[in-house]
């Protein structure tokens, strides 16, 4: 990372101005000191309310600054006019759009508004990088549509198209995955990988998708309900306990061994549980969910052994002296609840 | 090879068959500009007035003078008029991103009434609109610009409004409640001014394409005309804000100063065809929803000549009815096109179903 960032800060302050009934500034995060390079894809999470909407909006010029700088390309950003750093950030917000009678193309076309003239004549060079843009991100199907028409998806990858059709080093994207299906979220982060590797674009989204941001991130931005921000590899940032401390709530642990949240904290004791690997991992989801701590060493008074076999699991289920033999994990848990009544009337 | 021919199909994808219907409307004002000069109480053959607009001279002085001195005038602020109009009102809807804005909607041409009723109703007994209509091109200016004035007050008011209040709905009911604090202004101030007075404001509210004489047609068609530059020059801005203000500034619009040259454009065209013609409803709300359906597209570089075209067709369409062909008498214009321009409105609302989620 030696190359100079697209995006930096230096002690950034951010949050809203003194104005109308509110007679002081409010401070949304303070002393952010992050950097965004080239070929990156960074990830910003925080719980909500943190400030992850106004950190994006006041990065890409949208939102004045509380104090602080920020660096767009070396040069303070408070130089560069409207057109400039439209040439260097361009941006998918979370904006609702309510027009119609547009085409895909038409849309993706405005993209290139800080390049043409003042009657946003599009030259020869402006068609041929729309292309580009609508290619890159696939949507060539439905070029002709009226996006009025589109699917959340499908609407997220034009106006993707639209910021890469910006041509600039950066593309800062809220919550970009927002209202989308499971298959259309992985969609867009791998386009958005894919992207940043190809086109050597620095890419920060901001997200609620924990989980994959932790897979899709080479980078992460962390903000907190105080206002902090850390940032670093998400793989340091979870054994380091940041990740954690960040996302502390009631109700809500972060389990270092999976990446994932659990919803479920222990109520039960512990059973030892192995096998199968497949179903030993589905078996521990259930378990999980009922309350028991499942642990790999041996020494709890319950064990539960799944084998595979030719295709078809079966759990054996030790408590004690006792086995039974189940054929589904529902039989299992069945078992268990009983073996608990008869412990809880003991 | 292949790239070329990539070329071409986006070039043909951003056009289609706009250029086409562009030129049929543009056909369709020339018919009906045409069909205007020859509708009227007194017959004249189409053969004398075809001599007489290429300037050839014709047995009848009278024929010539009619032709000259009332239907060109009257068609030409007919085209002037809805040709602003809808662009003034095309602009609203982009800005305000509502589709059911327009300058009559907005309070904006009940602001011009306010400006021309202050100055009618203040300047005491002597002078009345058509009195300094009359007197000189000093006073229509004066009209105009209170008229501008007043649309453009108003204007500013959405505007501020408009900062604190984001929702479009909540905005629109704000401005049709102004639009109602302004008549309510008008309605005091006639209550202590004189009956004669009150009679040439109404007169003047009631609408007349037919009030301006050829040797102050050009100060209306200068105001329409800069308006419509304005605009012009806008095409890129609106385009952008159809997406929203932040993508608008994301994209490099400068939107802080565009919104002011389309609120300048904006007061220039309502308020200046408000002045010369009294407030004309429905026509700003109304063909800019025409002619999107037409021409099947948002891009403002089509759309704004294109609502140009399809208002001044209109236009003259509604004034060949208001003038009843075949009889002497003539409807109040405004009362016409909130006749036809109703229906549109109604129609737009029900094909939207949601006006929420889609406008344009």
């Amino acid at each position: 990372m030696s190359e100079q960032a697209i995006i930096s800060t230096q002690d950034l302050k951010i949050g809203f101005h003194a104005q109308g009934a509110m007679k002081s500034a409010k401070v949304v995060a303070q002393q952010i000191n992050v950097a965004l390079h080239g070929g990156q894809v960074v990830c910003l999470l925080g719980p909500n309310g943190s400030g992850k909407s106004t950190l994006i909006r006041t990065l890409s010029g949208l939102h004045n600054p509380l104090g602080g700088a920020i660096k767009l390309v070396g040069k303070d950003l408070a130089q560069f006019s409207i057109r400039q750093t439209a040439r260097e950030i361009s941006t998918v917000l979370t904006d609702r759009l309510t027009v119609g009678n547009l085409s895909v193309y038409d849309l993706v076309s405005f993209g290139r508004s800080p390049y043409t003239g003042w009657f946003g004549s599009l030259t020869p060079k402006d068609n041929k990088i729309i292309e580009w843009a609508i290619e890159s991100t696939a949507i060539t199907p439905f070029i002709d549509r009226d996006v009025l028409h589109l699917s959340d998806g499908e609407r997220q990858k034009v106006m993707i198209a639209r910021a890469l059709a910006q041509d600039t080093s950066a593309i800062l994207l809220d919550e970009p995955t927002a209202h989308l299906d499971l298959p259309n979220r992985v969609e867009i982060i791998r386009l958005l990988r894919r992207l940043a590797h190809e086109t050597q674009k620095g890419i920060l989204l901001s997200t609620h998708e924990l989980d994959l941001a932790l897979k899709a991130a080479d980078h992460l931005w962390l903000i907190n309900m105080k206002g902090e921000v850390f940032t670093g590899t998400p793989e340091d940032l979870v054994l380091d306990g940041t990740f954690e401390s960040v996302f502390e709530q009631d109700s809500f642990d972060f389990d270092r061994a999976t990446g994932s949240f659990t919803l479920h904290r222990p109520t039960k004791e512990a059973i030892h549980l192995y096998g199968d690997d497949v179903a030993a991992f589905w078996t521990r989801r259930a378990l999980e969910r009922e309350g028991y701590i499942v642990t790999e060493s041996n020494g709890t008074s319950l064990q539960v052994e799944v084998i595979n076999k030719d295709g078809r699991f079966e759990w054996t289920l030790i408590n004690e002296n006792e086995e039974f033999s189940c054929l589904s994990v529902e039989e299992l848990i069945q078992r268990l609840q009983e073996i608990a009544q008869v412990v809880g009337v003991d | 090879m292949r790239d070329s021919q990539k070329e071409h199909i986006s070039e043909q994808r951003r056009t289609g068959m706009r250029p086409l219907y562009l030129g049929f409307l543009l056909g369709g004002v020339m018919i009906f500009f045409f069909l205007n000069l020859m509708l009227g109480s007194v017959d004249i053959p189409v053969g004398d007035i075809l001599k007489i607009l290429i300037g050839g001279q014709t047995g009848h002085l009278a024929w010539q003078k009619i032709i000259i001195n009332i239907r060109i005038p009257r068609a030409l602020t007919a085209i002037l008029a809805g040709s602003a109009l809808s662009v003034g009102g095309l602009q609203m809807q982009t800005f305000f991103r509502n589709p059911l804005a327009g300058p009559s909607v907005l309070g904006i041409t009940s602001g011009a009434s306010l400006g021309v009723a202050i100055v009618m109703l203040a300047a005491g007994t002597i002078t009345s609109i058509f009195a300094i209509q009359q007197l000189s091109a000093l006073g229509s200016w004066i009209i105009v610009g209170a008229a501008s004035l007043g649309s453009a007050a108003v204007l500013l008011l959405i505007l501020l409004i408009s900062l604190k209040v984001r929702d479009n709905v909540t905005l629109l009911i704000i401005g049709l409640m102004i639009g109602n604090i302004t008549i309510a202004m008008v309605s005091i101030w006639q209550y202590f001014s004189q009956p004669e007075q009150i009679r040439d404001y109404l007169i003047w509210t009631f609408g007349s394409l037919g009030g301006v004489p050829l040797n102050r047609l050009w100060i209306l068609a200068i105001a329409v005309i800069v308006g419509g530059i304005i605009a012009v020059g806008m095409s890129k801005s609106l385009n952008g804000l159809l997406l929203g203000e932040n993508y608008a500034r994301s994209m490099g619009i400068p939107v802080s100063s565009s919104r002011i040259w389309i609120i300048v454009s904006t007061s220039l065209l309502a308020g200046s065809v408000t002045a010369f013609c009294g407030p004309i409803g429905f026509v700003g709300i109304a063909v800019p929803h025409l002619t999107r359906s037409l021409l099947g597209t948002n891009d403002h570089r089509v759309l704004i000549p294109g609502t140009l075209l399809m208002g001044a067709m209109l236009m003259l369409v509604c004034d060949i009815v208001a003038q009843v062909p075949g009889s002497s008498t003539t409807l109040p214009i405004s009362a016409i096109t909130s006749l036809m321009g109703s229906p549109v409105v109604i129609w737009v609302i029900i094909k939207r179903k949601n006006l929420q989620a889609s406008f344009s």
